[in-house]
């Protein structure tokens, strides 16, 4: 089943002068269709500016289609009645932890969302214990978030909108301002919760790596979808990435060298063992 | 002419029961032209240490000396040693507030005493040095792509001339042609204008590729002070400081167990390259 169907979505920033009056149109996201099976782990990628924020915000209701439809379990954003349902379906994640915190301890900050969606307090408590231990920040239950590292707050973040019990969750960028191990740590927390609790995940990035594990990936440049398929299929196709302005994964990088070099390595590696399986494969 | 640190310690919240020292016993000396990693997880003091090169921090025990002067003596001109070590922030462009680009660039030299002819000059040759043309100095800096506020936030301390040139993560949030733009043009600096360059990064593939020397941080401590190639032989050390190698040194580590004559040495995506090729074909004809 779909948890996310967009249709023909087109939105466009207006720019307009002191009088209101419009002198620059941006279409950020140019006719846009993409479906989402419920369960998915789906990696959106694209270099700053092709729509791919733009496009995540349309999932959760921060920004509406100037044209199509985005709908989230069926039911269309563009419907008033139906906002707080969609915003409880479907959580989203930011680049900046910083600017995601509220409470001034732990537990409260994984608290508001809950709280604010009117669940029960003895609810909310248990909720609260649950999500902290999902993340792994139980221990830091009642430590002030200001003490936190940047992947610690950024779980933290997660926890919040995993309080909310969304069915899927939007994460923009989550790991571009935390070091190599806040990074490690905030992608293995979202896939686990994919994998043991079914969340839908769509994991907007520019870091390729965190692409491997993804069950789809969606390419987008200039507002268009203009790559869709595995991380396989996409990746071996290395000049068409490149030339979207991207990167391919580390292995692949170094796959596709030895390959212009003459050595007959399989297109499609992705990882490390991979890489050293099928060299080894070679002689 | 360089930056001499000796046993430099700063410690937050001193004769408090919650003190702590926030770097501690830091010796380092930097020559003029060097090209320098920085790396280090979150809170293990490499922003703290940073901060101390151009004075926006003081230590609590230890001494600078910049240029065989002391920093800390009472009389010393800080505001000399601030032009002569630029930093760049972390996500610099935050704190772009003018309202055309142009004027913006021009804050830094003008405090520096220049007169707003001479900042405007210098300010032009940095934009032109970040690569933005004569069409963006009207501008709003608030118009700009992540990636152009950025170079004109780089902008802004190129046009006080620095000597010294400190970035924290200059590329944190860029995509991959945002990135390269921003590390080229660092590149350039040093080669061109003999630049000296302190790069703090998590990327351990870029440190890899540019520094000639690089230091990491731990827990308040400079763990290793050496060559890249060198340190990245401490792949477990670094692993336990959250840190790590290049991918491509996995890589070659592992080929090596599995027989292959591979050099272990190889820390940029060229050089395993190349020795792979070597091993391979010289293994066996293909």
């Amino acid at each position: 089943m779909n948890i996310i169907k967009v249709k023909d979505l087109i939105f466009l920033y207006r720019k307009k002068d002191e009088n209101g009056e419009v002198v620059q149109e941006i279409r950020a996201v140019d006719g846009v269709d993409l479906e989402v099976e419920k369960g998915d782990f789906v990696a959106i990628l694209g270099h700053n500016g092709s729509g791919k924020s733009s496009l995540a915000k349309h999932i959760n209701g921060i920004l509406f289609p100037t044209e199509g439809h985005v709908y989230v379990n069926e039911k269309d954003t563009k419907d008033p009645a139906e906002i707080w349902h969609i915003r409880q379906t479907a959580g989203m994640v930011f680049q900046n932890p910083d600017n995601q915190i509220i409470g001034s301890i732990v537990e409260e900050d994984v608290a508001f969302g809950p709280e604010n969606l009117g669940v029960p307090t003895e609810e909310i408590w248990e909720r609260v214990g649950r999500c902290l231990k999902a993340v792994n920040m139980e221990a830091f239950r009642e430590s002030s978030p200001n003490k936190l590292s940047g992947g610690q707050k950024q779980r933290v973040a997660i926890a919040g909108i995993m309080a909310m019990e969304p069915e899927c969750i939007v994460l923009d960028e989550p790991t571009a301002m935390l070091d190599p191990r806040g990074r490690q740590d905030v992608i293995s927390t979202v896939h686990e919760l994919n994998e043991k609790k079914g969340i839908t995940i769509l994991l907007i990035t520019h870091n390729m790596d965190e692409v491997i594990g993804a069950d789809k990936v969606f390419v987008m440049d200039k507002g268009k979808v203009v790559m869709n398929g595995t991380p396989r299929e996409i990746f071996e196709q290395v000049e068409k990435i490149k030339s979207y302005g991207l990167e391919i994964p580390h292995a692949t990088e170094l796959a596709y060298q030895l390959r212009c070099k003459g050595l007959p390595l399989p297109k499609d590696i992705l990882t490390r063992e991979e890489l050293v399986e099928a060299i080894c494969q070679l002689n | 002419m360089s930056i001499k640190l000796e046993h430099l310690s700063h410690q937050y919240s001193q004769n408090s029961a919650s003190s702590r020292y926030a770097i501690e016993d830091i010796n380092l000396t930097i020559e003029k032209g060097e090209f320098i990693g920085l790396i280090g997880h979150t809170g293990s003091g490499k922003s703290t240490l940073i901060q101390h090169l151009n004075g926006l921090l003081k230590a609590t025990g230890g001494s600078y000396t910049f240029d065989g002067e002391d920093v800390y003596a009472e009389n010393y001109n800080m505001k000399k040693l601030r032009s002569k070590v630029g930093m760049s922030f972390q996500y610099p462009e935050h704190q772009l507030f003018e309202v055309t680009v142009l004027k913006d660039v021009c804050f830094g030299p003008m405090n520096m005493g220049l007169t707003e002819d001479e900042a405007i000059i210098e300010s032009k040759k940095a934009l032109e040095a970040v690569g933005l043309s004569e069409e963006y100095y009207e501008k709003s800096p608030f118009e700009l792509s992540g990636g152009q506020k950025r170079r004109v936030a780089i902008a802004g301390v190129l046009a006080m001339n620095p000597e010294y040139f400190i970035l924290d993560e200059p590329t944190a949030g860029l995509d991959p042609v945002g990135r390269d733009r921003i590390l080229n043009l660092i590149y350039e600096l040093h080669r061109e204008r003999n630049m000296t360059i302190i790069l703090v990064s998590h990327s351990m593939e870029d440190v890899a590729r540019f520094a000639k020397r690089l230091l990491v941080m731990n827990q308040g401590h400079l763990m290793f002070d050496a060559p890249p190639v060198e340190v990245f032989r401490h792949k477990k050390e670094l692993e336990e400081m959250g840190l790590s190698a290049p991918e491509t040194s996995y890589v070659m580590e592992e080929l090596h167990k599995r027989g292959f004559s591979v050099d272990l040495d190889a820390i940029t995506m060229e050089q395993a390259r190349d020795s792979i090729l070597q091993a391979v074909k010289g293994g066996k004809a293909l």
